[in-house]
This record gives C-alpha cells, structure tokens and sequence, in this order.
C-alpha cells in the first residue's frame, strides 16, 4: 500500500498474474520490505494482535450463526443446545465470547498506546480518527453481539441502551421505534441485531484496511516520536516485524486460552443464563465491562439528556485529539508532565470502570461525579494546557541515536499512577457494606481448579436426588436422557440411560388418529417438566414457577467484592454458583432470627437474597436412599445435587480442562520458539 | 424497519376485566410487549396523591389528569421507568407507588416521579372505561 512496487515473482505463471493485478507486489512492499522503525517496543504488536482477534471473531462467529436461531422463543436455547451438541460447540461459543473481551482489551491497550506515545499527531490525524471509528463499529458490534443470547442481560441491557436514544428531543421516540421494530425490546429487535450484528465485522474490517493504508502511508510512529531518517532507523517488516508479532501473538493467546478454558464465565454475568423475561427486571443491570467506564459517566449526569451527551462525547473528543494537544514533542517518553498525567489519566478510567459496575448510590456517584470531570480535563484542560506550559526534554536526532542512548524507565510514572489509583479506591470503598449479607461458604468440590473433574458417585447421587425430590417441582430441559451415558458425565453405559429413560412416559404425537399419547421416554427424549407449562407451574406453586435446574450452577452468583475477584482470577475460582446453590439448599432455618417476620407462603433462608424463599425446605435427612453408604445427610445430599447440577449446567466441563492443559503446553513451547526465532532474527539490528 | 404489520396487529387494544382486583390491589397486564400496571388505590392513596402541590412535583401534573373522573381509584400506568426503560416494583419506595430497582427512582401512587433521575411520570396510556369493571387499553 505504499506506491508502486518493483518486485518481480519469478515463476512465469505468478508473473503473468502480476502484469494483470499486481498483488503479490502490493503485499510485497506493504508486508515485507515495508520498512518499520528499528526501536518498536512490545506495545507495538498489539496492532497484529488485533488483526488476528478480528479474524478470529469473524471466523468463529460465522461457524457459530450456523447453528444460532435469532427468534426471541429460540435464540436462548440455541445457543445452549449449540454448547451442548455441537462439536466443539463450547469451545466455538467460548471463543468468541471471551474473544469480545480479549478484543476490547487489546485496542484499550493500542490505544493508550497511541496516547502515551503521541501516535495520533501529524501527520497521523487520519490514521488515528479511522481507529476511533473503528472503535465505534466495534462498541456497537460488542453491545449486539451480547444481545444475541436473550438471557436477563441481553434483553434488559438492550431495553436500556436503545431507551438511550430516547434522550434525543424531538426525533428520539421514532428513532428508538425504528432499532426496535415494535413497541417494545422483542423479536423484532433480536432479529435486526443479528443480522446487524453480523454486518458490521464486515465493515470494520474494511475500515481496517483503510486504517493500516492510512498506516504506511504516514509510515509507523515509534516510541522516541522522530521520523526514520535513514536507512539505519529500519527493519525490513519481514521477518523482523512478523516474527516479533508473532511472538507477541503467541503471548496473548496464553491469557485468551486461559479465559476460554479455565474461566469462561468470569467476565460474563451470571444473570445472562437466565432466559429474557421481559416482566422482571434484574436487580443490577450491568453492561460488559469494556462499557462500564461510559456507563459510570452517563449514570453521574442526574439529566438524561445531559448524561446521553457526556456518555457518547467522551468517546467522540477523542477524534480531536491531535488538535487538542498540539505539544511538537510526540512521545511522552521526553515529556515530563504529560506523562505523569497520562498514567493518572489510566487510574481514571480504572476506576470509572469499577464505579460502572457499583450500585448508583451514596459515594459511588459522588466519586462517579468528580472522576467524569477528571476524565474530560484530562483532554481539555490538561492536554491544550501542558502544551503551553510544559518543557520537554530534547528528543534525539534519529532513531539510531535513541537506541544508543537508551536508558530510563518509566518507574517513577507508573508508582504516581499507583498512589493515584490507591487513594480514590480507599476513597471509594469507604462506604464498607454496611448491610453485610451473609455470603454462602466456599466449599471444596471435586470440579474445581485446573484438573478438576467430576465425582461419578456424586453425580449418580445426585441425579437420584432430583429424580426423587427435586424434579417434583423442576424441570431439567436442557439434559437429554442420553447425556447420562456421555463421556464426563454420570459414567453410565448407553443401555443404563436407555434403562432409566424407559422408566419415564413421554408425551409423543399427534399419531395418526390426531391424537396425542404417552409411550416409554428413549436415550434421545430430554427430562420431562412437573409441569405443562410456566403458567400451570406458577399457579402451583404458590404464584411463582419454580427455575429449570439445568442452568442454575451458573445462573446464581454472589459478589465477591474487591480484591477478592482479582485473586480468583489467578486461582481460577468459579465456584459461586455451586457454593451458592448448596448453601440455599442447607440455608433453612425454622425460625426467623428475633425480629425477622417472612411473608406468608415464604420460607426463610439465610442465604437467600432478602430471605424470604417460595420453596420449602426441600431436603431432610434420611429422605433419600443411598445404595453406596454414603451418607444419608442434608450436606450430603446437597452437596451431591450441586455436584450433578454443576455437570448439567457444563456437560463438557471435563473436556474444556482437559483441551485447555494440552493447548496451555503447545502454546507455551510455541511462546518459546517464536521468542528465540525472534531473538535470532533481530540479533544484529540491536 | 419500522414496526411490520403483524406486529400492529398484535399491538391492537385490549380489554380488561377490573372486577378481580380488590382495593389496594394491583395487576400487571401486557399490552404491546409493555407492562400496564392497574392499581385499585386505597382512598389513603388517592389522598396522599392529591395532598401533594402540584408545582413542587419534578413533572408537574395533578392526580385528576392522570386518571378519569368517576373512577378516581382505578390508576393505569405504563410501568417502565421513564429513566431508561426498567420495570419499576408496585408498592415500594417512601411514597406508597412504584421503585425502580435500576437506578432508584421513586414515583408516588399517582405514578409521578418523586425523587431519582427519571425525568418524567410513568406515562398514562390510552384507555376507557368501556363499563364500571371493564376497561380497555389502546
């Protein structure tokens, strides 16, 4: 993309294609004799790395729209059977969900990258408004994409930010009509979404290549901010470049595959495995957490209006950036001030992340409040201001020079980010938790960890304690009696499933007379409902429909407040759901603590939620049989049912370790080859 | 992309039979995918709601617009937060009416907002009393 080449293939045939289209010239002298600077540190191969999260999206989300239904009925269990029984079907879904998350972090860091480093100044204004544009496309893309599942969050994450456009005076109702395709967030809405959803990869690819056009055009900023002036300031970008992307690449896959395959559902929200409901609104309506730092801005506004303005201008300044800083001095690298702010500018937008995830009162808006002021002096006061005032230390006369000289490490900035950082969060976390909610014990569980797996005579119990209790009031729709013979699953033989399968009547028909009737369940039929329908359910049971079970390990969560969830990260904690589900099933108490009354028709529990549970306690001891001596305990039985409940949440929780170990130790062997390739590569270019 | 012809069909008005709710009862209805709340209001309800100066209220309105006169106990609303589109809990909040969960805000038995960030009252939708039990809705 840099002009005419003058590269000649040598086979005859390539030649007579290239007099015609010269495109092997034009990769040629974009890919591999484009000449890079020589001091691109690491922060550099993020823009490779985003290439390749792209492609893996795009990839991985076409497989994945063959086997998605986008019908508000459908589109929930679509995307559950598609976990289920399709090959690889959780590592697909996997894939792209984390790959979102793993997307929106690398283009956070490459931008900060380019603000840190000045990338965005002339003659790269272009260059960086294509990124903010891209940006953009993939905001709109992510929030899309997360409506597809129609769990609570998709549905009432969609009703939220399209009632955004609400804001908008005169034509915002039409607007808001015209994204929905109805009166309200149904299947309409989900239908557009998909098929916009689907669309916009497409263009931001396309927006990409203007992007990297625009790129090796101006030629690559560097992180001393001076143009390469001869040839000793470059690298061909084949194999320098690509070898040190690739090695950057393989680095990242190391974190992506640890999110694929030992913490899929971190980032995730737990609500999101609870099918839409548009009468009942979740408690705590979260967005992804790439959006939260927006969210927090447009919740600290009290006007509407006001907030819808700020959320998306905080976005948008960022196109004029290269005229709000007009600073010569490019890299902040030789920018004393600019790059203390810049690191506090970081801590800022951390924490506005964080208060996006708080509950909107109290010193959490407060706090809110004054970071949204931060965040925009940052662009209109600091920047315009330091380029006044500030004096830059001189920058060296060429590349060659820099790297000569290279010395200094930016220790001293990233400890005031620190201090920064470290003072607003004691500031915000004053508030302790007054209310204190008793949160359920951690328990030890065979699935947990890296090579966790399950218990077969724990899940054979369990599964008899649904059957004999639960399954009285909950259905399990998603588990078909086939399952029970799956590998990783309870351990039984095909004939065993088929067995107890035949134990149950199925609904079947209409035969030929038009007629329904009942005949023996088969290994291909799935549990059947207590119940016909929600409705008779609710009506049963006291006005409230008891949950299918299949999902709810991963359904139910609690909050395990800051630090905690970073060091879960590290230790690979995912056991809330299970932790939860087992103490409400051991949470009942005969009588209410001293001035707690429950409703009528409620049961208290001590773990639950505000207490008061529809379901009497289902569990007491001796209840259930065992064949195995284990004991006939309430822990025991609730510790079994949790156990099988967790398997019929993650069928495939077995194989995704097991992959994960292998794909952990080829990635690392990989890691090590591309860094010592590299190393050979550059040997003499440093 | 506007509304397709089934979905205006389907968001034809509806009729709803008011002689199941007891005073101080609410019921939720749906109508075009919303939520409609339908409160019998005690007549401490309606005296808190007409108590109140009209012009202190965010989004004045009096109590007498917003429900029909002869049938001052029936209060229908379209129970979406007019803050961002959540479905606010009947009978919560300091001022006998609706809470949102979302974002806080509080509407009084009236429905009008009292204190949080929406900016306006729960919406009135259109509706008539087709006999003293019976209303319809659109």
């Amino acid at each position: 993309m840099s002009g005419p080449s003058d590269y000649q293939p040598s086979n005859p045939a390539l030649q007579w294609i290239e007099r015609r289209l010269p495109i092997m010239g034009l990769v040629h002298s974009s890919f591999v004799v484009y000449p890079t600077p020589r001091n691109l540190n690491y922060w550099w191969t993020f823009g490779a790395i985003l290439s390749f999260m792209l492609g893996m999206q795009i990839l991985t989300g076409v497989i994945l729209a063959m086997h998605y239904t986008p019908h508000a009925d459908l589109a929930f269990k679509s995307v559950e059977l598609l976990v289920r029984d399709v090959n690889y079907g959780w590592l697909l879904r996997n894939m792209h969900a984390c790959g979102a998350s793993m997307f929106f972090f690398a283009v956070y860091v490459h931008m900060l990258r380019g603000l840190y480093y000045g990338s965005y100044k002339e003659p790269r204004e272009v260059l960086w408004i294509l990124g903010v544009i891209i940006y953009l496309l993939m905001m709109a893309t992510g929030f899309m994409g997360y409506v597809l599942p129609w769990g609570q969050m998709s549905f009432w994450g969609a009703t939220v930010i399209t009632n955004l456009f609400s804001a908008i005076p005169y034509v915002g109702e039409s607007i808001v009509t015209l994204l929905w395709g109805g009166y309200s967030v149904g299947n309409p809405t989900l239908n557009r979404f998909f098929s916009l959803h689907y669309l916009l990869p497409f263009l931001i690819a396309g927006v990409v290549v203007l992007h990297v056009w625009a790129l090796h055009v101006a030629g690559q900023n560097n992180p001393d901010g001076v143009e390469p002036k001869s040839e000793k300031d470059t690298v061909p970008f084949t194999p320098h470049a690509t070898i040190k992307d690739g090695f950057g690449v393989a680095c990242f896959l190391l974190l992506y595959a640890w999110f694929i395959f030992y913490m899929p559902n971190y980032l995730g929200d737990a609500d999101n495995y609870i099918p839409a409901n548009p009468g009942v609104t979740p408690p705590h309506i979260v967005p992804e957490w790439y959006y939260l730092p927006f969210y927090a801005i447009l919740r600290s506004i009290p006007n509407k209006l006001a907030g819808v303005i700020g959320m998306f201008s905080a976005i948008i300044i960022l196109c004029f950036l290269p005229w709000l800083d007009a600073a010569k001095t490019r890299s902040s690298k030789y920018r004393p001030l600019a790059k203390q702010f810049f690191w506090i500018f970081v801590a800022v937008c951390i924490l506005l992340g964080y208060l996006g995830a708080q509950p909107p009162e109290g010193i959490y808006v407060i706090a809110g409040r004054v970071l949204t002021v931060c965040y925009f002096a940052y662009f209109l006061i600091v920047l315009p201001l330091l380029s006044r005032i500030e004096k830059p230390r001189p920058v060296p006369n060429s590349i060659s020079e820099a790297i000569l000289a290279k010395s200094g490490k930016a220790v001293a900035s990233i400890a005031v980010a620190l201090v920064a950082a470290g003072a607003l969060f004691v500031g915000t976390l004053q508030d302790a938790r007054a209310e204190g909610d008793l949160k359920p014990p951690s328990n030890k569980w065979s699935f947990s960890g890296p090579f966790g797996k399950f218990d077969r005579g724990s899940l054979q119990r369990g599964l008899k304690v649904y059957k004999e209790v639960c399954s009285n009031c909950h259905s399990l729709n998603y588990i078909a009696f086939r399952n029970l013979a799956d590998a990783g699953g309870p351990g039984y033989s095909v004939a065993q499933a088929a067995a107890f399968a035949a134990d149950y009547k199925i609904k079947d028909g209409p035969n030929d007379a038009g007629d329904m009737f009942e005949r023996p369940g088969r290994t291909a039929d799935y549990f059947p409902s207590p119940f016909a329908n929600e409705q008779a359910a609710a009506a049963a049971n006291g006005g409230k429909a008891p949950p299918d079970l299949s999902l709810i390990t991963k359904a139910r969560s609690y909050e395990r407040g800051f630090p905690q969830f970073i060091f879960d990260f590290f230790t690979q904690f995912q056991e809330q759901g299970p932790n939860y589900v087992d103490a409400i099933l051991q949470g009942f108490e005969e009588k209410p603590p001293e001035g707690v009354t429950v409703p009528e028709g409620t049961y208290y529990n001590k773990y639950f939620p505000g207490h008061a549970i529809k379901m009497p306690k289902p569990l007491s001891d001796g209840q259930v049989t065992y064949d195995d001596g284990s004991p006939a305990t309430v822990a025991q039985y609730a510790h079994d049912v949790t156990t099988f409940l967790m398997w019929t949440a993650e069928p495939h929780m077995e194989a995704r370790k097991r992959l994960g170990f292998q794909v952990f130790i080829f990635l690392i062997i990989f890691a090590f080859l591309m860094y010592f390739t590299k190393k050979k590569v550059w040997a003499d270019s440093h | 992309m506007n509304p397709d012809a089934s979905t205006i069909a389907a968001g034809a008005p509806i009729e709803v039979d008011l002689s199941p709710v007891a005073e101080g009862q609410d019921i939720k209805v749906f109508w075009r995918g919303k939520p409609i709340y339908i409160s019998h209001r005690t007549k401490k309800q309606i005296d808190e709601a007409r108590a109140v100066p009209v012009a202190s209220l965010p989004d004045p309105q009096s109590d007498e617009a917003r429900v029909k006169s002869g049938h001052d106990q029936w209060l229908v609303v379209i129970g979406i937060c007019t803050h961002l589109g959540c479905i606010p809990i009947a009978h919560e909040g300091n001022y006998d009416g609706f809470f949102c969960p979302c974002h806080g805000s509080q509407y009084d038995s009236s429905g009008r907002i009292r204190q949080g960030p929406a900016p306006a009252n729960l919406a009135v939708p259109p509706y008539t009393f087709v006999s003293d039990t019976k209303i319809q809705i659109g």
